[in-house]
């Protein structure tokens, strides 16, 4: 048993696994597809990526539009820390009614549907409010991920030990300087695994926006698709866009974090 | 200077929840005067000396530290804990600075001094603890000794007029302990006001100028050491002095 599992854990055969286990999957989606008699057009799938002409590189729909995907998802998490961050606080600060307000708001968003958000955003309060396509996506978003946020904050800064800010009271700082000297630069090494793995949450999620056809990654896939009838095709490619996008981020994130780590 | 008392606790009381852990205790510490807390665990030292910088509230009685009464919120708290110096069981150092930054952040950030006199005042200290050489290092590159000594250090740079020590050898290996004892009595022999919550005698007998017995709560006996040591008040002192003296 162990020597198997040693021997699954080697990289050359994880890498021939993995290897294989995506071969037939994609074998098997395309022996069914040619079993509906699916007319494969992957040639004509780059034109919407990228085209290059005299002008030069030009993007194609699907790099506009995961273009405006990164746009939305990056507005929303610098929004949803925001938030995250005030919730945290109200729920660490001693004051009952800061306490109070930050569980109903918790509460709220953690028994509503993401969908039933949006469409509450986008049809009630949209109105209401002013809120256009792009605002109530972000919106939504925002306070969708801030729930989860606020509770890596919470856990970041209560994972520094409370001799921490004795020490800090003890020479004299308030809990604002003691907060920003010295609790933070100790707990962003606890928050930033959960952190990233949210920013990834985030842009998956995004995708439910093209219900209100925010004019975003999938919204254009669906929209070149139903132009095209390629189907498969598209839907493979705005799934390898998520997928590229996701992994770039968090390996950028573990060399980030790796430096945190030794400076 | 000023001659009146550094710290007048009067019949000062603290309750956790249903837990008396002080009850109507009264201390007065004079400018220049060390004052040695001895007691078995969970008598309240540590509750007492807390409450001396603020980090605890007591609920009952009168409590003035350096001519300012200490209450709950009190305002003038802050500036309070710039006079009062604590030195911790576990040395609580910053481990996210290197040793010369946990010197110089309380001087830097809290007295706004320049970076250029935080440095100088904090190389004064480092080499006070004997330990100029370890200014770039993390707390986790030194030994126990060593970051209590940074410890004593960070505390003395805020230059206060009362250091307040909390079993400060109590974490310490055996063959460590020497090394901050020796620092202490060095400030000691500075003319500092100390209070030192402690077991180790025999810095108590060199040190003390009272030594203080607390019990459930309570202070039981305050004697000059001579007395204390040999021929003490109570039998809950006698009691004690046997179990940690070993005889
Ligand atoms: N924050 C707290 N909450 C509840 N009980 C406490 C707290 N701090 C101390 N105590 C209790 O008060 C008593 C005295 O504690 P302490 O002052 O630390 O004693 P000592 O330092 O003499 O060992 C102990 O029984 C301890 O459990
Ligand atoms: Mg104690």
């Amino acid at each position: 048993m162990i020597r198997l599992r040693r021997i699954l854990n080697l990289r050359v055969v994880a890498i021939a696994l993995y290897l294989a286990i995506m071969a037939t999957i994609i074998w098997a989606s395309w022996a069914g597809a040619q079993r509906m008699g699916y007319n494969w057009q992957w040639y004509r799938v780059p034109q919407y990526l990228y085209t290059l002409s005299d002008d030069g590189f030009q993007p194609g729909e699907l790099l506009i539009g995961l273009w405006a995907s990164v746009k939305l998802s990056t507005a929303a998490f610098a929004l949803a820390v925001v938030l995250g961050g005030a919730i945290a606080m109200l729920r660490l600060s001693g004051l009952i009614v800061g306490r109070g307000l930050a569980a109903v708001y918790l509460e709220l968003i953690r028994n509503i549907p993401l969908l039933v958000l949006l469409y509450l955003f986008y049809y009630v309060l949209g109105p209401i409010f002013g809120l256009d396509r792009w605002g109530a996506a972000i919106i939504t978003l925002a306070i969708f991920h801030s729930a989860l946020i606020s509770e890596i904050f919470r856990a970041g800064i209560n994972s520094v030990a409370p001799g921490q800010w004795e020490a800090a009271a003890a020479i004299g700082m308030s809990r604002g300087q003691a907060f920003r000297h010295i609790i933070i630069p100790q707990s962003v090494r606890f928050m930033l695994p959960p952190l990233t793995g949210e920013v990834v949450h985030l842009i998956k999620s995004s995708a439910i926006v093209s219900v209100i056809a925010v004019a975003e990654l999938t919204t254009v896939g669906r929209n070149i698709i139903s132009d095209t009838y390629m189907s498969f095709e598209i839907w493979f490619t705005v799934a390898a866009v998520y997928l590229v996008l996701t992994l770039l981020l968090s390996f950028g994130v573990s060399v980030l974090e790796r430096r945190f780590k030794t400076g | 200077m000023t001659q009146q008392p550094v710290i007048i606790a009067q019949d000062i009381s603290k309750r956790f929840n249903d837990f008396q852990a002080l009850d109507r205790v009264s201390l007065t510490v004079d400018p220049g005067e060390r004052v040695v807390i001895c007691g078995p665990s969970g008598s309240g030292k540590s509750t007492l000396i807390r409450c001396f910088n603020g980090l605890e509230t007591h609920d009952d009685g009168k409590l003035t530290v350096d001519g300012r009464e200490m209450s709950e919120g009190s305002p003038h708290i802050r500036q309070l804990r710039q006079d009062v110096g604590m030195v911790f069981q576990q040395f609580n150092l910053f481990p996210h600075l290197t040793v010369l930054e946990n010197l110089m952040i309380g001087p830097r950030k809290v007295r706004g001094l320049s970076r250029h006199k935080a440095e100088e005042l904090a190389r004064t200290y480092l080499d006070r603890v004997h330990i100029p050489e370890q200014a770039d290092k993390k707390p986790e590159q030194l030994s126990g000794g060593q970051q209590q000594r940074v410890a004593i250090a960070r505390a003395l740079c805020m230059e206060p007029r009362v250091m307040l020590f909390d079993e400060p050898t109590s974490a310490l290996d055996p063959e460590m302990i020497g090394e901050v004892l020796d620092v202490m009595v060095d400030l000691a022999q500075s003319g500092m006001t100390m209070v030192v919550v402690t077991h180790e005698m025999g810095f108590a007998r060199k040190v003390a100028d009272r030594m203080v017995f607390m019990e459930a709560g309570r202070i039981v006996e305050i004697a000059p050491p001579e007395k204390f040591f040999s021929n003490p008040e109570t039998r809950r002192a006698q009691r004690f002095l046997n179990q940690i003296l070993g005889h």
